[in-house]
């Protein structure tokens, strides 16, 4: 089950629309670094709502995809990390420390531009 | 165990399988909200464990009950190289292989009781057990 990725303007949205496994988890990471490349864009927003469990594979992969777009110039916004699963995170010791968060979409994309826009004024 | 059901893990999409099936028994069993939840993600751990350090195994989940309480067991068992030293394993942080090392700890912070037998060469036995509020 691969991840559908849109491009608007020069943000990415990858939108996981269900239960992923490991490999699919690592395809993402990969398209994602690919793509910020190739398409230039300056965010991406990882939408987790659709999932039921991110366990400490999913929230390492995630912490890596948000580290290799960053190293290829885009910022990342994890947004829809459901109640339960925040909990479950929590008790498993995991955060995602450093990387920006909202709670959906909409959200997301406001704090994807606060996060570029500070991250132009650093250059 | 009661009702208990096996599903075979040799591969990463067996993982889903496992926590998705577990999570309907908890459901079953009456757990609701986040429990169902924590309960899911420690099959994720556990089994993910099994396909990484075993590559093939089972996890066998069922309802269970004690002195009254009702429950849910879950077992993860594997015929792999073993754990040659169970106390280090269940360090947060510690991995020989390409994790957090946060798997068999935070599995063990998520459930009631856990429990794990393991002999070098022979395979591992992990079983947690999540009673109902």
């Amino acid at each position: 089950m691969s991840v559908p990725i849109l491009k608007q303007g020069d943000v990415l949205i990858a939108s996981i629309q269900s239960a992923l496994t490991d490999r699919d988890l690592l395809q993402l990471k990969d398209e994602l670094a690919e793509k910020v490349g190739r398409l230039r864009s300056r965010g991406v927003v990882i939408d987790v709502t659709a999932l039921d469990v991110m366990d400490s594979f999913a929230t390492r992969t995630i912490r890596s995809i948000a580290a290799a777009t960053r190293l290829r110039g885009a910022e990342t916004v994890v947004v829809g990390i459901q109640p339960e699963v925040a909990i479950a995170l929590v008790e498993l010791g995991l955060t995602l420390d450093g990387i920006a968060t909202a709670l959906d979409l909409e959200e997301g994309l406001d704090v994807l531009v606060e996060v570029m826009e500070a991250r132009r004024r650093d250059r | 165990m009661i009702d208990e059901r096996r599903v075979p893990i040799d591969r990463d999409v067996d993982i889903v399988t496992a926590r998705q099936l577990g999570r309907e028994l908890a459901a079953e069993a009456g757990f609701t909200g986040s429990d169902l939840t924590l309960i899911a993600t420690a099959i994720s751990e556990v089994a993910r464990n099994i396909v990484v350090y075993a590559e093939r195994g089972e996890i066998r989940l069922g309802r269970t009950d004690r002195n009254g309480r009702e429950g849910i067991e879950v077992v993860a068992a594997d015929e792999g190289p073993g754990i040659p030293d169970i106390q280090q394993a269940m360090q947060d942080g510690f991995s020989t292989g390409r994790s957090l090392g946060l798997g068999l700890p935070g599995a063990r912070r998520l459930m009631d009781e856990f429990e794990i037998v393991s002999e070098v060469g022979k395979g591992t036995v992990v079983t947690m057990r999540k009673w109902r509020p």
